[in-house]
């Protein structure tokens, strides 16, 4: 295969200390059919929003079959005084270990890793476009952005969220500033009963700066949609990651120059930089 | 050992075909990217490095992408990769990495594969004469294009490539043997007439993964290969076979997670061992099995590294 292996990427990072370190759990709550788990990390640094942490309990990691067995991503939800918060859908075995911690129970920890956001020009409006569990890394960066003005029109930053059902779209209430909801099944307060697209084709404005994290078929929408508008846009993406240090280079995405591990030059990439066949 | 007597300080240095190193721990290849963590960690990663010795990730002539993803499967204590080799090619290793890499404080040991003899002959040529490199590794798991067949498969290809390259370099060949034979002792014995000066074992055994929705091959080249401690039992049994087929110093690797494990394949023959799996989910985890085995050999009272061969780790 000839396809070249993309140039490093750089972007708003802070070091992860070396190694991995052990983290009490000092909370569990639930957010809708979410969890979001707490842990104090007092030797840690603050993360840059769109970081993410490699993370597995101290205790049960293997569980009964040998699963899991290697650390997963998250990105970080939201800090609050030395304590990280991850936001948790419980669907496989790691997550599902995870999502079960409890307050003093032990998380190892390796990050703050990859990098995040990238500020928007002054002047311009930061819309927020997340999808289901993806909202995790928009929250802290809705929190990073300006406060809201009175209309959503002049403020610095719209948050639009896609779930699943009402039920889902209670973690919505994590967000400061305005927010407007789509669900699949249009249940949920004031919520439109489509995607969450319809909402950005209806939101967007030229000066705006868009970021988005979901599930790959929005992100897909979301740069097209913005590639067409001629708007900047950056994805936090995922992928299956083994180390998230760059060591495995399992985690690969396709930009126009190449493959781009998403743990050193990621997980935001611009969507104007990815392969048209990236998803 | 009686009670209050201090065990005498264990010396973990050892030469490995030539290099020294001051200890017996190193990164199995492509398993830590020393680049990659420099952007991450920072420099405390060159002031704590994890490993006795830093092995590259395989290089090529030509520059490599890579396999389409998905790359990656966990197993039950495990991981399929299928990564596929992606590397700046010859050219862009030596002039983007080798010098960053020459700012790791330990021997650098490159990594390289060919997919002929002649690839094979201008990559050791190339890389051999940079003096930032301590030794090669010999990467024989992929198909020769000329005859179809994995050099480290056969005991003739085996015994060809090291005629080819032998002569090429007075720096020390590792060669890196592959699991997926039926027999490895004649390909370990292939290499060391050949004149290598080390072999180290095991490189992944060949798996697959299904997509649990469709039934299709998971990994984006349809297969990949097998690490983690699910293989260390397998690369137990073929360290001690080679130990018995060779007299050649061997890096042992496959699922090491603990000083303990590293004492195993020491005592099934391995002169060093490799880190690698276990790198992933601690990245220094290299010095961790480093510290537990020093315990290890004082908890015996074994002195030194190849004190431990033959030694039981469940005593």
């Amino acid at each position: 295969m000839s396809t070249p292996v993309a140039g490093a990427i750089e972007g708003p990072r802070t070091l992860a200390p070396l190694g991995r370190r052990l983290c009490r759990v000092t909370g569990r709550a639930g957010v809708g059919p979410y969890v979001l788990v707490a842990a104090a990390d007092p030797d840690g640094p603050e993360p840059a929003p769109g970081q993410f942490y490699m993370l597995s309990a101290a205790a049960g990691w293997g569980g009964e079959s040998g699963r899991p067995h290697l650390g997963r991503a998250f990105s970080v939800c939201r800090t609050r005084e030395g304590r990280l918060e991850f936001l948790l859908e419980a669907i496989g075995p790691g997550t599902e270990r995870l999502a079960e911690l409890e307050e003093g129970d032990g998380l190892w920890l390796v990050g703050p890793l990859g990098i995040g956001f990238t500020q928007p020009p002054a002047g311009s409006r930061a819309l927020l476009v997340g999808g289901g569990i993806g909202i995790a890394p928009l929250v802290i960066w809705a929190e990073a952005l300006p406060g809201p003005g009175l209309s959503s029109r002049l403020s610095s930053h719209l948050s639009l969220l896609g779930f699943r059902s009402g039920e889902y779209a209670e973690a919505a209430d994590l967000f400061p500033g305005h927010v407007l909801v789509a669900t699949d099944d249009g249940t949920g307060p004031n919520a439109h009963h489509g995607l969450v697209t319809d909402l950005l084709e209806r939101e967007l404005a030229p000066t705006d700066v868009v970021y988005a994290c979901g599930p790959h078929p929005m992100l897909e929408a979301v740069r097209r949609i913005c590639v067409a508008r001629d708007v900047e846009a950056q994805l936090a993406l995922e992928a299956g990651m083994a180390c998230g240090f760059g060591a495995c280079f399992g985690c690969v995405v396709l930009t126009r120059t190449g493959f781009r591990r998403l743990c050193v030059d990621g997980p935001v990439v611009r969507a104007a930089e990815l392969a048209e066949e990236w998803h | 050992m009686n009670a209050g007597v201090t065990a005498p300080p264990v010396d973990l240095r050892i030469d490995l075909a030539g290099v020294e190193l001051d200890h017996p721990v190193l990164n199995g290849s492509g398993t830590f990217d020393a680049i990659a963590a420099l952007r991450t960690f920072g420099d405390e990663i060159r002031e704590r490095f994890p490993f006795s010795a830093f092995v590259s990730k395989t290089i090529t002539v030509a520059p490599r992408g890579g396999n389409p993803p998905p790359r990656l499967w966990e197993t039950p204590s495990g991981l399929i990769n299928s990564i596929g080799l992606p590397n700046r090619g010859l050219t862009g290793f030596l002039e983007h990495d080798l010098p960053v890499l020459a700012t790791v404080p330990v021997p650098l040991i490159v990594s390289v594969a060919g997919f002929s003899h002649e690839e094979f002959a201008t990559l050791v040529r190339a890389v051999s004469e940079r003096g930032e490199v301590a030794a090669l590794e010999l990467n024989v798991s992929c198909p020769n294009v000329k005859s179809g067949c994995i050099v480290g498969t056969e005991a003739g290809e085996m015994g060809a490539l090291m005629r080819r390259v032998r002569p090429l370099t007075a720096k020390p060949l590792i060669v890196k043997l592959t699991p997926n034979v039926s027999e490895i002792g004649p390909v370990a014995r292939a290499a060391q007439d050949g004149g290598a000066d080390a072999l180290s074992l095991i490189n992944t055994l060949r798996a697959v993964a299904v997509d649990p929705v469709s039934g299709a091959p998971w990994l984006g080249a349809g297969s990949g290969g097998l690490s983690g401690p699910a293989v260390r039992p397998v690369a137990l049994a073929l360290t001690a076979e080679v130990a018995a087929a060779t007299e050649l110093p061997l890096v042992g690797m496959g699922g090491i997670q603990q000083g303990r494990h590293a004492l195993d394949f020491i005592a099934q023959g391995a002169s060093c061992v490799a880190v690698g799996t276990e790198s992933f989910r601690d990245p220094m985890a290299g010095k961790r099995v480093r510290d537990e085995l020093a315990r290890e050999l004082q908890f015996r009272s074994l002195r030194r590294v190849h004190d431990a061969r033959g030694v039981r780790s469940t005593s």
